[in-house]
């Protein structure tokens, strides 16, 4: 196991893609926040305390999108379901789609299924905490990340939320 | 996350674990119903047959919805106008339309045991009983179980009474057989002629011919029809016997004064087992009943779609 992001670094991250964010958009009313269940959550709620703390803006779209039943590998393998919670139209909108770690990019490309189910947004960005270079199955790139790695197939990655770091292992 | 059998024949043969699973991920294909768009395209590699041997009007609609709404391409046969009427067997039905590369049964038939059966000759297909004869109707059980927590929070712990025709209610006893393995505490109540014996004692539940009694003793009460098509006897006089005997009736509500959740698989015969006052009064739950089978059906249909036991 190994730490890619410590706490004080971890903070540093968040912060600047908050900024990066915000600092892109002209105004905030015609954008809305989607996290990824499960692990995109937490990352999404963060990055999101940091935007409202910037812009002071406390009236933040944010919904949480669960992608299980848009996954392409359903018959081989069931994950358990998890909420969703849209409340708001996104049609016409500026989707920023959130998850923790962007690795072969199917999660994203269900994502871009399931979000389209909500209506058809203005355009899309994705916003990720690690961006695992060159083991993409799928042409998808993220718009912000904290953080490009290198990693072999078999390494895992995983953010703790409750220590607060982010760590490769096998 | 799965389940653990390939087929679902019965309540009898799940695990309290696999009815949880069921309804866990029932609550979010309930969500995904009120969405803008009602469907997901989770099972479009997956043919299913629905085979109805039997009339239905809910549950093959709900088979259907539920199958569309997953994507899933559905077929439909109904036996009176099919070859079963030139004499075919079940087996070669089910074997021809499974040569056309169909991937899960749907059944429902009027002899007990018939999807159990087909699971037999057919290991690798999954089969869903939608009904077979008196023995069990695994999915309304489940939608039932799934509406009681929705309303009350829980099974565990709640007095559930089962009215009517136990005898020849599938429905009954997939709905004994759940209610027994996730805590609930279960009574039927009706004729004695339409009560099999050793109920108590196959089944631990409890039997009380008064109505009025049962219904002061329960939670939730689930009213069932009198299967006439069933009963090759007479078991009870008159249908206004019935109703004036073990009818459920407004004043009778009124009387106990209880906040008695009230359900019905349907269709109603109103005026017999139920009148219309408590069918379409404020605690009759019966037409989320059917809202929540289309949810349960298509979380039922996604575990066994993606179950690798086989």
């Amino acid at each position: 196991m190994k730490i890619i992001l410590n706490k004080e670094k971890l903070n540093l991250t968040i912060q600047r893609l908050a900024h990066q964010v915000v600092e892109d958009l002209s105004t905030l009313d015609d954008v809305v926040f989607i996290g990824l269940q499960p692990r995109g959550v937490f990352f999404a709620e963060r990055m999101i305390a940091c935007v409202k703390e910037i812009t002071g803006n406390s009236n933040i779209q944010y919904g949480i999108l669960d992608i299980t039943f848009y996954r392409d590998d359903v018959r081989n393998e069931l994950h358990a379901a998890q909420p969703t919670q849209i409340d708001f139209p996104i049609t016409g909108k500026k989707v920023i789609l959130i998850d923790d770690v962007l690795f072969t990019g199917r999660t994203i490309r269900a994502a871009f299924d399931a979000l389209q189910d909500f209506g058809r947004p203005s355009s899309i960005e994705l916003a990720v905490l690690v961006n695992r270079q060159f083991q993409r199955e799928i042409p998808i790139q993220p718009t912000y990340f904290g953080m490009a790695v290198n990693t072999q197939s078999s390494q895992k990655i995983k953010a703790d939320w409750d220590k607060e770091e982010v760590y490769v292992y096998e | 996350m799965q389940l653990s059998t390939p087929h679902l024949l019965g309540i009898k043969d799940l695990s309290s674990t696999d009815i949880q699973t069921i309804l866990d991920t029932a609550i979010h294909f309930k969500e995904i119903l009120q969405r803008p768009v009602k469907k997901v395209p989770t099972l479009r590699d997956v043919s299913i047959v629905n085979l109805f041997y039997e009339n239905s009007t809910r549950t093959r609609i709900s088979f259907e919805l539920a199958e569309k709404r997953l994507g899933a391409d559905t077929i439909n046969f109904a036996a009176s106008s099919s070859s079963a009427k030139k004499g075919e067997t079940l087996l070669d039905t089910v074997n021809n339309i499974l040569s056309m590369k169909v991937d899960m049964v749907v059944m429902r038939h009027a002899a007990s045991g018939a999807a159990h059966f087909l699971s037999k000759h057919l290991p690798n297909t999954a089969i869903v009983n939608a009904g077979d004869g008196i023995n069990e109707h695994p999915t309304q059980a489940l939608l039932d179980a799934f509406s009681i927590i929705e309303n009350r929070g829980t099974l565990e712990g709640k007095k559930v009474l089962l009215i009517g025709d136990i005898m020849h209610s599938r429905v009954a006893l997939s709905n004994m057989y759940l209610l027994k393995k996730m805590g609930a505490e279960v009574m039927v109540s009706g004729p004695p002629t339409l009560l099999p014996k050793y109920l108590s004692a196959a089944l631990d539940v409890q039997v009380e011919y008064n109505l009025e009694k049962a219904l002061k003793w329960c939670d939730v009460a689930n009213v069932l029809r009198i299967q006439l098509e069933r009963q090759s006897e007479v078991l009870f006089s008159s249908l206004r016997e019935y109703n004036l005997s073990y009818g459920i009736k407004q004043a009778l509500l009124d009387k106990i004064d209880k906040d008695i959740l009230i359900m019905h698989p349907g269709p109603i015969n109103r005026g017999v087992e139920m009148d219309s006052e408590v069918a379409d009064g404020n605690n009759s739950i019966i037409l989320q009943q059917v809202e929540n089978g289309v949810a349960v059906r298509m979380a039922v249909l996604f575990l066994l779609a993606g179950n690798k036991i086989n």
